[in-house]
């Protein structure tokens, strides 16, 4: 389906950032195989977003480098890797079906040949019948489907996930952990997945790096593999 | 039913009017009853027609050019970063000098006739939009821009894919506000420089009822372009609307 490398290696070394006097993330270095999933787990504002920020090439580091599937510049970054936000920001003048294809339609593909890549996506994902609703009539937990579905269709080899799931209930979240995990399954890509739920962590990844809180420090990277939840949680409280 | 409770506001005020003019004898160079007003419409209405048919056209093209001009200009303003900060500040500057003082520059300009007229109501009406569409335009949120700027999006792309659609509730608010203005700045600019609109049935500042009954015509006027706007808002922006 969308033309791509199943996956580009990232590496980040010795990253540090701030705004201002605010220092927000303090000698991170974190690497990811190609096609490999790592979840970034830590406390509120300890940095995570800024963090995918960065690896995106949307912001530059104050000190060290980070590099994507060879890239250390940002545009070669940001060429590399495509960024689903936490809550799902379809745009409600577009379809189901027209915001998933945007990014096709932004890379200068015709806009019936991008509909026509995006629409078996719907099918395979459980969207089928949804293509011509706006996103205003969808539910939330359809919503972050089109918008994963999106993100996908961006063709590149990375990406990165900011709590995509985090502004929906439970039982949804649940649902579309495994969704999300049969998904990228059938569409491998490298993952790095910020979020503040360890399990959904462990479930969806087979890397995790925990963080402290701010200025966020690497307090932990480990194969999910064997580790538990309260294993986490522990280096979680310090 | 609350929908129309202005209907009979208006009655009641209309019908207490009346009873004041009646009552008290208040004679018509001070204060002209509806109902002479409504007979002045009626003995008045071959010219009255003609006078509105201008003054519906001097509003028309002058709060088309308005808004071309003005979401133009924020359009250029936003997608060229030096001259906003060039610019803006004088264009919000020159919102104190009153129009109307311009008015027979203009007529030396581009001489009598309906293009004065148009290009003062064009003048007085585009910078709500303008002001609305560049604050619009600023307000797509940080996060959705970042994300698109992922999604393959150059920055043209943004503008007209995410900036623009975001920014147009917004310019359609600038717009009713610039539509509000354009049936006085019609009526100030044929004061100015024209011998013909409904600006010209108000000279005659004796004849009240007719001056009356220009003013209702106005009136009908600027509600009209006021629903016309909401209605292209309606079809043109329906998610603001929904949700």
């Amino acid at each position: 389906m969308v033309a791509t490398a199943a996956g580009a290696p990232i590496a980040i070394r010795e990253v540090s950032h701030g705004y201002g006097d605010l220092r927000v993330l303090d000698d991170v270095t974190l690497d990811v195989a190609p096609g490999g999933r790592l979840a970034v787990v830590g406390p509120s504002g300890c940095g995570k977003s800024t963090l995918l920020h960065l690896v995106a090439g949307l912001e530059l580091p104050r000190a060290g480098s980070i590099d994507v599937d060879g890239s250390d510049d940002a545009a070669g970054r940001l060429a590399g890797c495509a960024l689903m936000p936490q809550s799902d920001l379809l745009l409600p003048w577009r379809t189901a079906l027209d915001n998933a294809a945007l990014p096709l339609i932004n890379a200068g593909v015709g806009r019936r040949e991008a509909r026509e890549t995006a629409a078996p996506l719907f099918r395979r994902f459980g969207l089928a019948g949804f293509e011509q609703e706006p996103p205003g009539r969808l539910s939330g937990g359809m919503r972050q489907r089109v918008a994963f579905l999106r993100t996908l269709l961006a063709g590149k080899p990375v990406l990165l996930l900011d709590e995509p799931f985090a502004a929906l209930d439970a039982l949804t979240r649940e649902e579309l952990g495994g969704w999300l995990l049969d998904a990228l399954d059938q569409e491998p890509r490298t993952v790095v997945l910020v979020t503040h739920d360890v399990d959904e962590a462990l479930r969806t990844c087979d890397r995790i790096a925990v963080l402290s809180a701010r200025p966020g420090r690497v307090l932990l990277t480990a194969a999910t593999d064997g580790l538990s939840r309260d294993d986490v949680l522990e280096v979680l409280r310090g | 039913m609350r929908r129309y409770a202005w209907i009979v506001v208006l009655v009641a005020l209309i019908a207490a009017w009346q009873a004041w003019v009646d009552l008290r004898s208040v004679p018509d160079y001070l204060l002209p009853s509806p109902g002479e007003i409504a007979h002045s419409l009626w003995n008045n209405r071959t010219t009255l027609a003609h006078e509105t048919g201008v003054t519906l056209r001097e509003m028309l093209f002058g709060f088309a050019m308005a808004v071309a001009f003005g979401l133009g200009a924020a359009i250029v303003l936003t997608r060229v970063g030096w001259l906003r900060n060039a610019v803006y500040p004088l264009l919000v500057a020159s919102q104190s000098v009153p129009i109307i003082a311009l008015a027979p520059l203009l007529l030396y300009y581009i001489g009598f006739g309906l293009a004065p007229i148009v290009v003062m109501v064009a003048l007085i009406c585009f910078f709500p939009i303008t002001a609305s569409a560049l604050d619009g335009f600023d307000r797509a949120p940080a996060d959705l821009v970042r994300t698109m700027r992922t999604l393959n999006a150059s920055p043209r792309a943004i503008f007209w894919r995410v900036q623009l659609p975001w920014a147009a509730p917004r310019v359609f608010t600038g717009a009713r506000i610039a539509a509000s203005y354009a049936a006085v700045a019609a009526i100030f600019s044929e004061f100015a420089g024209s011998s013909s609109g409904l600006g010209d049935s108000m000279r005659d500042q004796l004849n009240t009822p007719l001056v009356g009954a220009a003013v209702v015509l106005l009136a009908a006027l600027a509600l009209g372009l006021f629903g016309l706007v909401t209605l292209l808002e309606r079809w043109l922006v329906p998610w603001s609307h929904e949700g």
